[in-house]
C-alpha cells in the first residue's frame, strides 16, 4: 500500500502524536469518564491506521514491528490476569479490588481512586490496541490486484 | 413502540443475511442485527427524564447519602450500558473474523457470488 | 472445593496467551504444556464429583455480581469436557504435523477449552453468553484451520449460522433483563415465579429454543453440521461432535428450561419434536452418505436427537405432575446417553481421523481391507460402533435402554418405537462403515499403509476403555449416585434448586 501526498504526510504525522495521546487519556481516566480500557485501545489502534493510510504498509512495519505487536499484546493479557490472580492473593476471592477495599482507596473522583480499575483499562487498552493494529495490519496485506486462481494457473502452465 | 422499530431493523438485517448472494452484504446483514439488538438493549435501560450515570466533581459536595439518593432517583439503568460494552466488543471479533474468512474464500475460489462457492452437497 | 472454581477458566486461558510466544523454535515445549494443561484439568474435575458449592466473583454479593456455579450437572459437564479435550489433545499431538502454525493450533484449542468450561460453571446469563461466544469464535477459527477450499467455505457457513444464533441469543437475553430486571440464575427464577410467564419471555423462550437449537444442531437447524464436522481437523472434530454441541447447545437449554424458567408443557412439546425429528432425519441422511465423516456427522445429529427426546420425556412428565420416577429415569437416560455419546462419538472421529492420516482419504469406496494393516484403529472403530450403534455390553446399550424403559412406562409407546428404530438403522450404517473400511480387499494403492503410532493410539485406546467402564456408571449403585443421580436431581428439582444454591 502506497502513501500520500506531502501534504497528507506532514499532516498527519503531527496528528497522529495527539490521537495517541487522546487515546491514552481515555485509557487512564477510565473509572472517570466514559471510555474505559476497550475505547482507549480502538482509539489507540485507530492512531497507527492512520499513519498506515497516509505512509504506506511498510514504513509502520518498520515503525512497529509485528512480532513486538504480538509480545505487546500477549503482555496485556499477562497484566490482566496477574491483576486478577492479585485479587486471590491478597484479597481471598478472584478479582477483588484489593487495592480500593485495603491499601490504597485514595480520594473519590481523583486519578488514583478506584482501586485496582485503572490497572485493568491499562491492561485491556493495551492488548485491545495491539490486537486490532495486528488485524487491521494483516487484512491490508491483500491488494486489490492480485490473480484469480484460474490466470495462475495458466501463467504457470505457459512458464 | 421504538421497540418495535427495533426490532424491524433486526428483521432487516435477517432478510439481508438470507436472501443476498454476495458473500459480503451477508456480512453486512449480520451487522446490522447485531446493531439492533444492542440498541435493543441500551433502550432497556431508559427512564423518562433521566441523567447520564456519571456522578462529577462538583456533586460531591452535597454528601454521599443525597448524592446516592440522587443518582438513584434520576439516572437511566447502566447495566445495559455494561452489557452493550462487552457485546460491541465480541462482535467486532466475529465480524473480523468473517471479513478474513471472506478474503481467503475470494483467494481461493476466485469470487464472492455463493452460489459459485457449492463444492460440499449432499 | 468450590474455591478452584476459577481455576477451570483461568489456567487454560493463561496458558491459550502463553503458547503464541513460543513461535516456531519451540513446538515440543508447546506442545508439552497444553496437554499438561488439559490433563491437570481432568484431573480436577475428577476431583470436583460430587461437591457443590457457589463462588462469588471479587467478593461481591450474588444480587450484584457473578457467580460460579458447581453443582451435580456442572460436574458431570466438567468431567465430559475435561475427558475429551484430554484425548483430543494427546491425539493431535501428532495428527497436527501435517499443518502448519501448530502454537497458533494449541492456543485457540484451549481457548475453546475455556470457554466451554465457563459456560457450564457459569450462574449468570449473560456470562454464560460471553463464554459461549468465546468458545464460538475459537470454533470458528479452528474449523477453517487448513487454509483449502472446503474447510474455508465449511467454516464461513458455520459462522454465519452461529452469528446469527448469537443474535437470536442475545436478543432473548436482553428480553429476560427488560421482563425481570436481573441476570443472576437465582434471582430471575425468582422473578420469573413472581409474575408468571408473560407474553416477552414466552418469546425469549422461542429465541432460546431456536439458538440454542441451532448451536446444539437439532433438525430444522442442522444445516451447518454436514460441512463443518468432516472439514475440520480429526481432534477439532471430535471436540465440536464430543462437547461443544453439547455444552454450547443442550446444556445451556435444560438449564434455562429447567432451572430458569420452570418447566411447562408446550416448551416439552416442542423438545419432544425437535429430538424426534433430528433422531428420524440424521439417521436416514446419514445411511446414504459415502464420505466417513460426513456420515459420522449426521449421527451426530441423530443422537442428539437422543438426548433431546429424552430431557424432554423428562419435561413433559413433570410439567404434567406426573410420577417423578419416571421423570427422572427419562432424564437419566438423556444425561447418560450426552456423557457417552461425547466419549465414543470422539473416539469416532478420532479413528476416521487416523484412517486418515494413513490413507490420505475419506471416500468410503476407496478404502478396504485395513484391518491387517491398522489392527489397534480397527478395534477402537469396532468397539465405537458397538456402543453407538447399541450393542451390550457397551455403554451405548444401557443409556438408550433407559430411554426406551422410561418412554414405555410413561406410555409414549410410538416413542418408544421410533427410538428402537433408529438404533436398528444406525446399526445397519455402522455395518456398512465395517464392511468398506476394514473388511473386504485391500486396493493396490494403499498397499504400503501402516499403523499410527504412539500418542494416537495411546488416546484411541483410552477412549475405547473408557466406553467399555462407563457401563459401569449406571450398573454399579455407588457410582452411579455420586456420579450421574446429583445431576438428575438439579433437573428434577428444577426452580427450587437455583433458589436452594443462591441461599434465597
Amino acid at each position: 500500500m502506497k502513501g500520500m501526498t506531502i501534504i497528507v504526510k506532514t499532516i498527519s504525522g503531527w496528528v497522529k502524536v495527539l490521537i495517541f495521546l487522546f487515546g491514552i487519556n481515555i485509557i487512564l481516566f477510565g473509572h472517570l469518564t466514559p471510555g474505559g480500557g476497550f475505547a482507549g485501545g480502538v482509539i489507540l489502534a485507530s492512531s497507527y491506521v492512520l499513519l498506515m493510510l497516509a505512509f504506506g504498509r511498510e514504513f509502520v512495519e518498520k515503525n512497529l514491528p509485528i512480532p513486538l505487536a504480538s509480545r505487546l499484546d500477549c503482555l496485556g493479557a499477562f497484566l490482566f490476569a496477574f491483576v486478577a490472580i492479585l485479587g486471590i492473593v491478597f484479597g481471598g476471592s478472584f478479582f477483588v479490588n484489593f487495592l480500593y477495599q485495603r491499601y490504597l482507596p485514595g480520594h473519590p473522583l481523583h486519578l488514583v481512586s478506584a482501586g485496582t480499575i485503572p490497572l485493568s483499562n491499562i491492561a485491556i487498552g493495551l492488548k485491545v490496541g495491539a490486537s486490532l493494529f495486528l488485524a487491521i495490519f494483516a487484512l491490508s496485506a491483500f491488494r486489490k490486484d492480485f490473480q484469480r486462481p484460474q490466470e495462475q494457473g495458466r501463467d504457470a502452465g505457459q512458464e | 413502540m421504538l421497540y418495535a422499530l427495533c426490532f424491524l431493523l433486526f428483521m432487516i438485517g435477517l432478510y439481508c443475511a438470507v436472501v443476498k448472494k454476495n458473500l459480503v452484504k451477508i456480512v453486512i446483514g449480520l451487522a446490522i442485527m447485531e446493531y439492533a439488538v444492542n440498541l435493543f438493549l441500551i433502550m432497556l435501560g431508559y427512564r423518562a427524564g433521566g441523567t447520564a450515570p456519571i456522578i462529577g466533581r462538583g456533586d460531591l459536595q452535597a454528601g454521599v447519602e443525597r448524592v446516592t439518593a440522587h443518582f438513584i432517583n434520576s439516572s437511566v439503568d447502566p447495566l445495559p450500558q455494561a452489557l452493550v460494552l462487552t457485546s460491541i466488543v465480541i462482535s467486532l471479533g466475529s465480524l473480523a473474523l468473517l471479513i478474513s474468512i471472506c478474503i481467503r474464500i475470494y483467494d481461493k475460489y476466485g469470487t464472492f457470488d455463493i452460489t459459485e462457492i457449492r463444492r460440499l452437497r449432499g | 472445593m468450590s474455591r478452584v472454581l476459577p481455576a477451570f477458566v483461568l489456567v487454560p486461558l493463561i496458558a491459550a496467551f502463553v503458547l503464541p510466544v513460543f513461535g516456531t523454535k519451540a513446538k515440543a515445549a508447546a506442545t508439552l504444556l497444553a496437554n499438561l494443561v488439559t490433563i491437570s484439568l481432568l484431573a480436577l474435575a475428577v476431583a470436583c464429583v460430587g461437591q457443590s458449592g457457589i463462588y462469588e466473583v471479587g467478593n461481591w454479593s450474588s444480587r450484584i455480581g457473578i457467580v460460579l456455579v458447581l453443582d451435580g450437572l456442572s460436574s458431570l459437564m466438567l468431567l465430559a469436557i475435561g475427558v475429551v479435550s484430554a484425548a483430543a489433545m494427546l491425539f493431535s499431538v501428532r495428527y497436527m504435523e501435517q499443518y502448519t502454525a501448530k502454537p497458533k493450533y494449541l492456543s485457540l484449542f484451549l481457548l475453546m477449552v475455556a470457554g466451554m468450561n465457563g459456560v457450564v460453571i457459569s450462574g449468570d446469563i449473560f456470562n454464560l453468553f460471553v463464554f459461549l461466544e468465546i468458545a464460538s469464535i475459537a470454533s470458528y477459527a479452528l474449523v477453517g484451520f487448513g487454509c483449502e477450499h472446503e474447510e474455508l467455505e465449511a467454516s464461513f457457513k458455520y459462522m454465519v449460522l452461529g452469528t446469527v444464533a448469537s443474535a437470536f441469543i442475545l436478543l432473548g437475553i436482553a428480553l429476560v433483563y427488560g421482563n425481570t430486571g436481573a441476570l443472576n440464575m437465582a434471582y430471575t427464577a425468582r422473578a420469573i415465579q413472581q409474575t408468571g410467564i408473560n407474553a416477552g419471555l414466552a418469546f425469549a423462550m422461542s429465541l432460546f429454543i431456536a439458538g440454542f437449537g441451532l448451536k446444539a444442531a437439532l433438525v430444522p437447524f442442522h444445516a451447518w453440521l454436514p460441512d463443518a464436522h468432516p472439514s475440520a481437523p480429526a481432534p477439532i472434530s471430535a471436540m465440536l461432535s464430543g462437547v461443544l454441541i453439547k455444552a454450547l447447545g443442550v446444556y445451556a437449554l435444560s438449564r434455562l428450561i429447567f432451572n430458569v424458567f420452570g418447566v411447562s408443557i408446550p416448551v416439552s412439546w416442542v423438545l419432544i419434536a425437535l429430538g424426534v425429528l433430528s433422531m428420524v432425519v440424521g439417521v436416514f441422511l446419514a445411511v446414504g452418505q459415502w464420505d466417513f465423516k460426513r456420515l459420522l456427522a449426521y449421527h451426530s445429529i441423530s443422537q442428539m436427537g437422543y438426548v433431546v427426546l429424552g430431557i424432554g420425556m423428562g419435561a413433559l412428565i413433570l410439567a404434567k405432575r406426573g410420577n417423578p420416577l419416571w421423570a427422572s429415569l427419562a432424564i437419566l437416560g438423556g444425561l447418560f446417553h450426552l456423557v457417552n455419546h461425547a466419549v465414543f462419538k470422539s473416539l469416532l472421529f478420532l479413528t476416521s481421523g487416523s484412517v486418515e492420516m494413513a490413507t490420505g482419504t475419506r471416500q468410503l469406496k476407496k478404502m478396504g481391507g485395513l484391518v491387517e494393516r491398522m489392527p489397534y484403529t480397527r478395534a477402537a472403530c469396532t468397539i465405537a460402533s458397538a456402543s453407538i450403534a447399541g450393542v451390550p455390553p457397551f455403554n451405548g446399550f444401557w443409556s438408550k435402554l433407559i430411554l426406551v424403559i422410561a418412554a414405555v412406562q410413561a406410555g409414549f409407546f410410538g416413542l418408544a418405537a421410533v427410538t428402537v428404530v433408529v438404533s436398528l438403522v444406525t446399526l445397519l450404517s455402522f455395518l456398512k462403515v465395517q464392511r468398506y473400511v476394514f473388511l473386504g480387499d485391500l486396493p493396490e494403492e494403499l498397499q504400503n499403509t501402516r499403523e499410527n503410532k504412539g500418542s494416537m493410539r495411546m488416546a484411541m485406546l483410552f477412549l475405547a476403555t473408557l466406553c467399555l467402564l462407563m457401563s459401569l456408571l449406571v450398573l454399579v449403585p455407588s457410582l452411579r449416585v455420586t456420579v450421574l443421580q446429583p445431576a438428575v436431581d438439579v433437573l428434577i428439582e428444577g426452580v427450587s434448586h437455583s433458589m436452594k444454591m443462591a441461599n434465597l
